[in-house]
């Protein structure tokens, strides 16, 4: 579930109309990241496009000399970000962690992009994933043929990363099993990946990193060794602090996706997001915007992520089946979905909530009767 | 400004070494004593009030450790004082024990707390007396230092707020003035300028006047006025309001925070190369561009209390020659060079209000240092400023290192490797930030993301222990008297209780004003920690009126006094002050609770709320029923207690309801699968619980039922309006027990004792009893599990057979089912049977025997009354008994007039 939830957080950035659906980072922010680096007088790291400077500024935004504008690409407290820097820029392995939906991939995808211009040397981690998509594999057609070889292997994402000096990103690590897992523990101690079948090794060489990214809601699923664990330095994305800070952030990426979906511009869906992004923090927190109410939280988890993903889909909807304006019964209808995960228990829950909470808003009544009319 | 440096360069050149500072910035205590060092002066003065002149040698005491403060108080308002905290990194510390241990006279030049105490209270208008310390009496004083302040420690801030005020002279204003907040005034303050060395960090706190409290400063707004807690609020507006110089100069140097940009500049400039003196005349330039662009901004007091040092330093000079270094608040420095007229100086002094004042040392805390407590002197740091201040080199390494053995105490997996880590991190971050040494923020971060996995739950005990620190400092036994033991004083004469060293017993009747006073003195104290009196069990009354003392003054407990100056100047603030900390630190539900009562039982009720906020969350999240169980019987208690004494308890019931609830849900699961021990356990809740719940109905009833009686005897609208919510309670509370007493996971003890509960309460008929019974001793049931029941449904141990002997009903239930057990079965239940009653004394036995042999029902017929228990007939002779009842109502203090007010009133006693 969580990894159908997980990718929304990747999803598209797409600025110019590209031929790809979703065109990676560095294809997406190549101008930003080109003036970045022209104007980026500062020490580099070897083999980093950037220095780390110039990477902290691209990922929270910001204005260049020259007047070129950076877009934020995370908003949150600069100190993580510029601990995630850092971390890089030291050689230890950085672990992203934090609930679905808190741009964790979003972010590494983002880091590696600026700190080696190449988002793609990408391992996704699942419960079936093989040591070869970490290590090596083997072309058995040339490993039969003409024996083991260097020609017959074929090198994963992260074996490439250590050849060349780059920067390997490692998707939901918790959920790679243990002995898989630990298949790091040397490539990041060592900075090695011996080859026994051929006698060789690959070394990293100077510029590998690794960028892990793991839920918390996985934690235990299977958890990291403490080996494991002691070579990395972890950062907890949070969820976004207050409510404008997330109606900023939601707003800003149904923006962006908007673009890239070809959705024609909606004059002004502010209050709805507003709406969307407020019923997502009380259910989430158990608790009401003022403090005064105890909610039960439902078993989705609710994420910025989900919030972006209602609001766009009711773009999509108001666009082309409404009068193009967002309304409270466009975003419903995602809401329902989002928060009713569980039929039985998560349905009393929404039901209760609408009755005590909605119904008593002053200025919510369209929005709870468009709620009541899906929820019917 | 050059001819400043050439002062400043040589001490003995022309004029005063004038040392700007910031105060508790540990990078200007090193570059303080360095600039000492190198000019040696012949006397060292200090920024401080001149009263404590006479209290300096003390610091020199081989008892006396930082942190200190001084304290001033007016002699006859305890609740008026002022503090001025004193770290060990504190530069007017440094310059007190360098000038001790080189006999050198130092001596303290603020304007004397006689004016600076009287400050707030002569000015018209605005509180006067709060101001400064808060003055006015002194429970306001410390009310709102405390309460209002920060709660936390209220000392402190209340102090704090005080402080200011009275800090600096005035100066809490000044100071304040001057640097925002922070720092208190001075920005120096913070700023203090002090050239630093490295530490960091700082902000220092303000301080200036020490008082930092900083916030002190800003009062000046309002003017003194304010009471402690005015001022800081006024202080934070101040903040909003005015400029911040510093913040002039951070901005300038491109800086968005000028904390970060003081310590990078300052404090963590190179450490000691070059020229002691060089830091201060860099800052004193700084401070005097400042100065011309901002005047003394806006913080009228802060003038006059320059003009008294000018006059001082002057005195000095007169004596000592150029021999003279002043340390002082980096804001301060631009106006003692200024050189102005003497007479116009004096001018400035002329008329102040004076009140008389006595100053101490009294012992303060690193964590009243921070500000977390309210203004305090404003530091947020003081365990890492102490740490860089102590660290001999390499202050990161070092830090780290003890961040990791407290990691490791606390049984986290931290291993070098991790330290090693953390230390590249911090310093990389550094860098990546343009600083030049790693400061907390960044060795945070780094044990955040190295040692902690991210989480911040580590991180918080790393706050607590280290970055702001354990630290208690000790004051000689020399040190004069503190307030608080001035107030507690006038407080025993007034209440005609001496100390006396004899043992002795005391009978308070708390219907009585003197005595209840006295009550909540001893209370208080005891919240203290000042174990003056021990309460004991009364005498043959049971009523909540009345209690017993047992008082001793120990020598001791002189100390105590002053040990507990610190939470405060008067008994009342003290203890608010020590009961809101202990609320805050206490470790489980039943704590909390246990605190209420006291608060109660002291009278504090500024402490309150509080206390029931923390209670409420505790509540909220402690998961354990048994805990939850533990706390409601103290809390009920403190409703009745609150009832005699007239408190309002409307939040306690509230709270108290809440926590019934609670256990009403979480008590049946929390009842499956236990074994004999917990059982056991888990039934003294239920029997705790049943008697709160009891009382707890009866507390909403007594408290309707008191304004019932006010209002007209019989007005039966509002009795029925009661009876919901009271019936409402025990109604639940019943279907728990039902509950509980139906389910096979149940222990026996539990559902035993639930069924019996209920057939007491009348909610469960005797036949149905029966039933219950029968089916558990029945041979289906496990031969322990039977036995437990029974137990719990008599009451095992020495108590349950008086029980049995008395109850007629019960006996008979037990004996009816008995009878009917057919012979085969008999000898099957006789174990378990023979397990309860074994345990009966042989009195109770045998009595049981002879009421069995008797048979059922034949006690309450007059027939038997001879057998039923000696000299005592079995019906009741009403005559004799209306005899008594007059007797029972002169007892219980009732007139005897109306029947329905006679009720009401028990209610109300009860």
């Amino acid at each position: 579930m969580s990894v159908s939830v997980e990718p929304m957080s990747v999803e598209v950035s797409g600025e110019a109309p590209a031929v790809a659906l979703r065109p990676h980072a560095e294809d997406a922010f190549a101008h930003e990241l080109a003036a970045l680096a022209a104007q980026d007088d500062r020490p580099r790291p070897t083999r980093w496009k950037l220095s780390p400077w110039a990477v902290a500024t691209y990922l929270l935004g910001g204005t260049l000399p020259d007047g070129t504008v950076i877009t934020p690409k995370y908003v949150g407290p600069r100190r993580l970000v510029e601990v995630a820097v850092t971390t890089l820029a030291t050689d230890r392995a950085l672990l992203l962690l934090g609930v679905p939906g808190t741009a964790k991939t979003w972010v590494s995808e983002h880091l590696a992009a600026a700190v080696s211009g190449d988002s793609t040397l990408l391992v996704q981690g699942t419960a079936g994933t093989p040591e070869e998509a970490i290590r090596y594999g083997w072309n058995y057609a040339q490993l039969l043929a003409h024996g083991p070889s260097r020609d017959a292997l074929v090198p994963s994402p992260v074996m490439r990363a250590m050849a060349e000096g780059m920067t390997a990103r490692v998707e939901e690590l918790t959920r790679i099993p243990a002995d898989v897992q630990d298949t790091l523990i040397t490539i990041l101690s060592e900075k090695t990946l011996p080859i026994p079948e051929l006698g060789q090794e690959v070394q990293a060489v100077r510029g590998f990193n690794l960028i892990a990214t793991a839920n918390d809601r996985d934690r235990g699923v299977n958890d990291l060794s403490s080996a494991l664990r002691r070579r990395f330095n972890t950062v907890v994305l949070p969820l976004p602090e207050s409510v404008e800070a997330e109606v900023d952030i939601v707003s800003r990426r149904v923006d962006q996706l908007g673009r890239s979906l070809d959705l024609p511009a909606a004059p002004d869906g502010t209050d709805e997001i507003r709406r969307v992004v407020t019923v997502f923090r009380e259910l989430r927190d158990g608790v009401t915007a003022d403090g005064r109410t105890k909610l039960k939280s439902p078993s989705g988890t609710l994420s910025t992520a989900e919030a972006i993903s209602v609001v766009t889909n009711g773009l999509a909807l108001a666009a082309h089946f409404g009068d193009g304006v967002l309304r409270a019964g466009d975003v419903a209808a995602g809401i329902l979905g989002a928060v009713v995960r569980d039929p039985a228990a998560d349905r009393v829950i929404w039901q209760e909530y609408l009755e005590a909470v909605v119904r008593e808003r002053d200025g919510w009544k369209d929005f709870y009767r468009a709620c009541r009319e899906v929820s019917a | 400004m050059t001819g400043t440096e050439g002062d400043g360069r040589r001490g003995p050149g022309a004029g005063p070494l004038l040392l700007g500072v910031r105060h508790h910035g540990p990078g200007s205590a090193r570059a303080v004593r360095a600039a000492l060092a190198a000019a040696r002066p012949r006397v060292v003065l200090i920024e401080g009030p001149p009263e404590a002149d006479a209290l300096i040698p003390l610091a020199a005491d081989e008892d006396m450790r930082p942190p200190v403060a001084l304290l001033a108080h007016a002699v006859d308002e305890p609740g008026r004082s002022a503090f001025w905290p004193l770290a060990e990194f504190s530069p007017e510390w440094v310059a007190i024990r360098w000038a001790l241990e080189h006999d050198v006279p130092a001596r303290f030049i603020d304007l004397p707390a006689t004016h600076t105490l009287a400050w707030g209270r002569d000015e018209p208008g605005e509180g006067a007396q709060e101001p400064v310390g808060g003055g006015d009496g002194e429970p306001s004083a410390r009310a709102s230092g405390g309460p209002s302040g920060g709660k936390e420690d209220e000392p402190s801030e209340g102090t704090a707020g005080e402080l200011p005020a009275g800090g600096d002279g005035k100066p809490p204003e000044g100071d304040a003035v001057e640097l925002p907040v922070g720092g208190g005034g001075e920005l120096p303050g913070r700023g203090g300028g002090r050239p630093s060395e490295g530490d960091a960090d700082e902000l220092p706190a303000g301080r200036d006047g020490e008082l930092s409290a900083g916030g002190g400063g800003e009062l000046p707004p309002e003017g003194d006025g304010d009471s402690g807690s005015d001022a800081a609020g006024q202080a934070a507006d101040g903040v909003d309001v005015r400029v911040d110089p510093l913040a002039v100069l951070a901005e300038a140097a491109g800086y968005d925070d000028p904390e970060r940009w003081w310590e990078d500049v300052v404090e963590h400039r190179g450490v000691g190369e070059g020229d002691a003196f060089a830091p201060f005349v860099a800052l004193e330039e700084a401070m005097g561009a400042l100065r011309e662009t901002y005047g003394s901004g806006g913080h009228d007091r802060d003038l006059v209390r320059e003009a008294y040092m000018r006059l001082q330093v002057r005195a000095a000079q007169r004596e000592f020659g150029d021999g003279v270094a002043v340390v002082c608040g980096a804001w301060h420095v631009p106006a003692l060079r200024q050189k102005s007229a003497v007479a116009a100086d004096r001018a400035l002094l002329k008329g102040l209000p004076k009140v008389k004042a006595d100053m101490t040392w009294v012992p303060w805390t690193y964590r009243r240092l921070s500000r977390h407590s309210g203004y305090g002197a404003g530091i947020d740091s003081p365990g890492w400023y102490g740490h860089l201040f102590g660290a001999p080199d390499r202050p990161v390494e070092r830090w780290l290192t003890k961040v990791a053995g407290l990691l490791r105490a606390e049984d986290r997996l931290v291993s070098s490797a991790h330290v090693i880590e953390a230390v590249r991190l911090a310093e990389t971050l550094a860098a990546m930030r343009g600083r030049p040494l790693p400061g907390l923020s960044e060795t945070t971060d780094a044990v955040r993301a190295v040692m902690c996995e991210g989480s911040d739950v580590p991180l918080a005990l790393v706050h607590d222990r280290l970055v702001v620190g354990d630290l208690l400092g000790e004051v000689p036994r020399a040190a004069p008297a503190v307030p608080l033991q001035r107030d507690l004083d006038r407080i025993q004469r007034r209440l005609r209780l001496k100390p006396e060293a004899l043992e002795r017993e005391l009978e308070l009747d708390l219907r009585k004003d003197n005595d209840a006073e006295r009550s909540r003195l001893l209370h208080r104290l005891r919240l203290l920690g000042i174990g003056w009196g021990e309460p004991m069990a009364s005498r043959g009354s049971t009523g909540t009126f009345r209690e017993t003392w047992r008082l001793r003054w120990e020598p001791e407990l002189s100390v105590r006094v002053t040990e507990a100056g610190v939470w405060g100047t008067t008994v009342l603030g003290a203890a608010t002050a020590k009961a809101e900390t202990d609320a805050v630190s206490a470790q489980g539900l039943a704590d909390v609770t246990a605190l209420a009562e006291r608060c109660l039982l002291a009278e504090l009720p500024d402490a309150l709320p509080v206390v029931m906020r923390v209670l409420a969350d505790r509540a909220a999240l402690d998961a354990d029923v048994g805990h939850l169980a533990q706390a409601l019987p103290a809390l009920v208690r403190s409703l009745r207690y609150g009832d005699v004494r007239g408190t309002d308890t409307g939040a306690l019931t509230e709270v108290a309801a809440g926590l019934a609830e609670r256990i009403f849900v979480g008590l049946p699961p929390a009842c499956a699968a236990l074994d004999a021990d917990a059982a056991e356990d888990m039934r003294r809740h239920v029997d705790a619980v049943h008697g709160a719940v009891g009382l707890l109905g009866d507390a909403v009833v007594s408290a309707q039922g008191a304004a019932r009686a006010d209002g007209g005897a019989d007005d039966s609208g509002s009795a029925s309006a009661v009876a919901p919510a009271h019936g409402d309670l025990r109604e639940r509370w019943c279907r728990v027990l039902r509950v509980l007493s139906g389910r096979d996971t149940v222990p026996g003890v539990v559902r035993g004792r639930a069924v019996r509960l209920l057939l007491d309460e009348g909610k469960l008929a005797q036949d149905e009893a029966a039933r219950l019974m029968g089916l558990v001793l029945s041979p289906g049931t496990p031969p322990g599990d039977a036995a437990a029941w029974i137990e719990g449904f008599v009451g095992g141990g020495s108590g349950g057979g008086m029980l049995l002997v008395h109850d007629e009903r019960l006996l008979g239930l037990v004996d009816a089912w008995l009878t009917g057990v057919p012979a085969e079965a008999f000898t099957d239940v006789l174990p378990l049977l023979r397990r309860t009653f074994s345990a009966y004394e042989p009195g109770v036995r045998r009595t049981l025997g002879e009421l069995v042999r008797r048979g059922p029902g034949q006690r309450g017929s007059g027939a038997a009354a001879g057998v039923g228990i000696p000299g005592f007939a079995a019906d009741l002779d009403s005559e004799r008994a209306d005899a008594v009842l007059p007797v029972v109502r002169l007892l219980l203090g009732l007139d005897g007039d109306a029947a329905s007010a006679d009720d009401n009133d028990l209610v109300r006693v009860a």
